[in-house]
């Protein structure tokens, strides 16, 4: 087990090294970093000396091998800790993705709290009577749920609970911008709660969708395995054949998925945050995006693909740990 | 028979409501098992063996209807609550199945599955008794370094091994039935020989009355008393094991027969054609379209086994064809 | 957890309540016809196929079906009466839009583009992705491997940024903006949604692929001597027809949702003519919300929302149909 951690943990290194490499050059392509500078800098950008030397600093030379000597004055500094400044307002980036990343970690696991249990808990009613009533009925209501795009349950949401709910009695019921009102300061664990009540809502509609319909199939294929068979012919409680043999061995697959969704919680939640105005990663993302901002996103998108990395290799331990017949070195 | 049976299956009969219409997949079987009896069941693929004895087990889905009777000692299971199913299952009868890798679940230990038996028809055994009973029966069915192999999981196990963990399980609690469906298919001939004899001596030492389902008439010819052939579900043919070998009356046992390899026999003969369909089963005999000697009377009602000089035979021409043979 | 459909999403598996101890039933029916028998009998796939070719009869007949032109206001305002943002059911049935313009015609005129979109890049995608994934899953080896290494990383991050950053790529390489136009014309949204998204179609093809190399057939024409592509377009490709009709579907909805959301946050079509799309509504909706305008949000939104229901229907009931284990489903 414990070779098997360390071997994956060198691999994910290379591993790192050629996808920040890919990152790196799509994004230095993609932004346009120079450009975005002298648009922030109309001043300096008639300077042409200034330009060359913000090139020298930032390692922004064109062409492929360009490309990737840049790669290493960017590598260089991102490791050691010197991170370029944004180009926007020449600021340092972490403390603002910091903050992001803490407030879309908090919403992400909070909406993960709500969507698991209760896709998890229709995908079992659902296989426990295959054919009937409440099985098309939550079959029916998963694919709904995926097609609820969401910006638009976003915007009803907002609409409804914001603007139309004042029309009528006098009062939003529930905020519908933004992590605290205003003006706030400090940490208001409540408040920020009602805040976070629509994201988290619109979020959880297409994931108790997929676990519910994941986990649906996965229990309906243990319950028709002949280990199951095996476990009725027992003569043991219905209860017993359930949890200990049915639901035991369908959340085998659930748990690698939720890992692997977890992982996938930071760089997901754009569209919720962005229509909120939640400050987060998604936020981070768009104006930075906006700015053709290449020092923000690069850190930005290091660590979305970091954390992907980490709870795959995360996916596959919690896979061997469940299941014996995965070996592991 | 006598009220003696240790199993005795009246008139049963297994339909599936399917999608595509209604599947009759049993229709009509009898039989009675003495204690101490190995009563060997053969029959093509599809013939209704498996759902024949699944049905009287309550381990069918729920688009499966059973009618008839099933009686295990005084117990009637068809139609059975729950809480009768699951004080007769793995006490009186227990059922050990084709392919044990896919039988045994793969995350429990193999020694926690089969204490799990024990535990479930002794309350109050504390765990502990009930793992070391464990250990003791998959010593009882011939595995070797039992406390180490019942930490182990069924995937570390060979196929011959699982299938005696099957067997162990099967035996916990002292089963009056034993039914066991192509126990031995999936194995190859060594240890397929290995298992029989396990499954023999459990028979003789306990006096378990033992259903032998399989393909293999050499496998039925070794081990059983008496063989009950099916097709297309309904018992055609039935014998003690010796009179079917040589004095079978039924066209179709008689193209079983002829299509086992067997030494000395150069070529074999199988029997043309495929079984039929059972969601529209032939009227009459429905081996009919397939049988070389089919007559217009084979279509009329459905032949009743009736008693042909040494085995109780459903043909209608079984007197006539006597002669043929 | 990300909140994205995958444009052509990979799906939760099949449902697959069958007893595979039942091996298959054998019936006077011809496999295309138990297919077409099981589709009409997933009855919200059926319905659905219904209500999209209304839609689509709708869409396609709009000089009848649309009221107004795409620009066109339905009155021209005076003092003391305005055309702007009136309420729907009297004078236009769906109200009108910040412009005087008929929404209930507009969404009309934006399903059109939406649709078209959808349809472009899921062809698109799907002949990229069968051509790809059918390599990849007959010939194995190399081309397999970076296949799935490139398609993991690509199904791990999240859509819109990879839409995103791979449009600016597109956008700052000359030659290639030679070729898909400017970045807000329908010709690159749809070569860019295609480039995407032919990697799911990728997936699905060669799964497929690679589990009927194994079947008997197949085998059996090798053995016979029949070329490589002899055996792909001969036996591989026809028998993955179904699951090929499937991922086109899916790869539909997944594109009219992924122009949506790229136009919702300014990256799709230009509307400068007048021209519209369901994302473009639905972007200009957001304008609507502080003011109340609930017709503006509500109308775009679920007819999107019913659009791709139906897609997702009769993608649902078409898998189904194709899927050999569900032949067996219980009544
Ligand atoms: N759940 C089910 N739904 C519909 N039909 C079924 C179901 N289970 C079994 N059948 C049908 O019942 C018939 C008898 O099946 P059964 O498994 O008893 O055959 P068998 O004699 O045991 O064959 P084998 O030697 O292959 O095990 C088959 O035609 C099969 O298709
Ligand atoms: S009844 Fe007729 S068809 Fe059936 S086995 Fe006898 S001879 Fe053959
Ligand atoms: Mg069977």
């Amino acid at each position: 087990m414990l070779r098997f951690i360390v071997r994956r943990l060198l691999w994910a290194i290379p591993t790192l090294f050629i996808v920040t490499f890919v990152v790196y050059c799509a994004l230095r392509l993609a932004t346009n970093p120079l450009a975005s500078y002298a648009r922030a800098n109309p001043r300096v950008a008639k300077d042409p000396e200034k330009m060359a030397q913000y090139v020298e600093t930032n390692g922004l030379w064109p062409g492929f091998s360009g490309y990737v000597r840049g790669y290493f004055v960017w590598l260089k500094g991102f490791v050691t800790g010197n991170w370029q400044v944004s180009i926007k307002g020449s600021r340092p980036v972490w403390p603002n993705l910091k903050i992001a990343l803490v407030n879309t970690i908090r919403l992400g696991l909070l909406a993960v709290m709500v969507s698991i249990p209760i896709g998890l808990s229709l995908g079992i009613f659902a296989a426990l009577k295959p054919g009937r009533l409440r099985d098309t009925a939550v079959n029916t209501g998963a694919i709904i749920g995926f097609s609820v795009q969401p910006f638009i349950s976003a915007i009803i949401l907002q609409l409804f609970f914001g603007v139309q709910w004042a029309k009528w009695f006098g009062e939003p019921l529930l905020p519908t911008s933004g992590l605290y009102p205003p003006g706030h300061q400090g940490f208001d664990p409540v408040l920020m709660l009602k805040y976070m009540i629509l994201p988290v809502i619109v979020v959880s509609i297409q994931s108790i969708a997929s676990y519910s319909r994941y986990m649906r199939a996965s229990l309906l294929d243990v319950l028709n395995s002949d280990y199951l068979r095996t476990a009725r012919s027992k003569g043991i409680s219905e209860r017993r054949v359930l949890v200990k043999h049915a639901l035991r061995n369908a959340m085998i697959p659930i748990v690698t998925l939720a890992a692997l969704d977890i992982g996938a919680i930071v760089g997901g939640l754009i569209i919720s945050e962005a229509v909120f105005d939640y400050p987060g990663m998604g936020v981070f993302f768009l104006n930075a995006q906006s700015n053709g901002d290449f020092p923000e996103l690069m850190p930005w998108m290091v660590i979305i693909t970091s954390s992907v990395i980490l709870f795959n290799l995360l996916a596959d331990l919690a896979y061997a740990w469940l299941d014996p017949r995965i070996r592991l070195d | 028979m006598s009220t003696e049976s240790a199993l005795s299956i009246r008139d049963l009969r297994v339909t599936f409501k399917t999608l595509l219409g209604n599947v009759q997949a049993v229709r009509g079987v009898s039989l009675d098992v003495q204690p101490g009896e190995v009563l060997g069941v053969v029959g093509e693929s599809g013939s209704g063996k498996s759902v024949s004895f699944l049905a009287v087990m309550g381990l069918l889905g729920r688009n499966a209807v059973i009618e008839g009777s099933a009686k295990v000692g005084d117990t009637e299971l068809v139609g059975a609550n729950q809480r009768t199913l699951r004080k007769v299952r793995g006490n009186n009868v227990a059922m050990i199945f084709q392919d044990p890798l896919s039988a045994l679940n793969p995350v429990h230990r193999v020694g926690a599955q089969v204490a799990e038996m024990v535990l479930a028809h002794h309350h109050g055994m504390s765990k502990d008794d009930a793992a070391k009973r464990a250990v003791e029966l998959l010593d009882i069915v011939g595995i070797p370094q039992p406390e180490q192999r019942a930490r182990q999981y069924a995937h570390e196990f060979s196929g011959g091994m699982r299938q005696r963990v099957m067997i162990a399980m099967a035996i916990a609690n002292d089963p009056k039935v034993l039914i066991a469906d192509e126990p031995t298919t999936a194995l190859d001939v060594t240890v397929q020989a290995q298992i029989l004899e396990v499954i023999d001596r459990i028979r003789k030492e306990m006096g378990t009355a033992v259903v032998l389902i399989t393909h293999d008439l050499g496998v039925v010819a070794r081990m059983a008393d008496r063989v009950q052939v099916m097709y297309a579900g309904r018992v055609v043919e039935r014998a003690d094991v010796h009179s079917l070998f040589h004095q079978s009356d039924h066209p179709y046992t008689r193209g079983l027969l002829a299509s086992q390899p067997t030494l000395g026999r150069e070529r074999l003969s199988p029997i043309p054609g495929a079984p039929p369909n059972m969601l529209q089963p032939p009227s009459g005999c429905a081996f009919r379209v397939r049988c070389a000697h089919a007559a217009p009377e084979c279509a009329g009602d459905v032949p009743e086994l009736i008693q042909v000089r040494r085995t109780e035979t459903a043909c209608v021409r079984a007197q006539e064809l006597e002669a043929l043979v | 957890m990300t909140e994205f459909q995958e444009l052509n999403h990979v799906d939760p598996p099949a449902d697959l309540h069958h007893d595979d101890s039942i091996g298959v039933l054998q019936t006077s029916l011809s496999p295309k016809r138990m297919a077409a028998k099981r589709f009409v009998n997933h009855r919200a796939a059926f319905v659905s196929a219904i209500v999209l070719t209304m839609i689509i009869i709708f869409v396609v007949l709009s000089p009848i079906t649309a009221r107004y032109g795409i620009n066109e206001s339905i009155f021209k305002a005076e003092a003391g009466h305005p055309n702007q943002n009136l309420a729907p059911f009297n004078l236009a049935w769906f109200g009108t839009d910040s412009n005087g313009r008929d929404l209930y015609s507009r969404i009309i005129y934006g399903a059109q583009v939406s649709l078209m979109i959808g349809l472009f890049t899921a062809i698109g995608s799907v002949l990229l992705g069968t051509l790809v994934g059918g390599l990849a899953g007959y010939k194995g080896g190399w081309l397999d491997d970076i296949l799935m290494r490139v398609t993991d990383i690509y199904l791990a991050l999240p859509l819109l940024v990879v839409l995103v950053i791979v449009r600016g790529m597109l956008k700052n390489v000359d030659w290639v903006t030679a070729i898909m136009g400017d970045t807000s014309s329908v010709r690159f949204l749809v070569i860019l949604l295609t480039v995407v998204g032919w990697m799911g179609v990728a997936r699905l093809i060669r799964g497929q692929v690679k589990q009927l190399k194994e079947r008997e057939f197949i085998e059996a024409a090798r053995a016979l001597g029949a070329s490589s592509s002899r055996i792909m377009f001969r036996h591989l490709l026809p028998n993955s027809v179904g699951q090929i009709m499937v991922a086109l579907t899916f790869a539909v909805v997944g594109a009219i949702s992924a122009e949506a959301t790229l136009s919702f946050f300014g990256f799709g079509p230009d509307a400068g003519s007048g021209m519209t799309s369901l994302g473009l509504l639905i972007r200009d909706s957001k304008k609507a919300v502080p003011p109340g305008y609930w017709w503006l949000v509500v109308f775009p939104g679920v007819f999107f929302i019913i659009l791709s229901l139906c897609i997702n229907f009769i993608g649902d009931g078409l898998r189904d149909a194709v899927d050999p284990k569900m032949q067996q489903e219980v009544k």
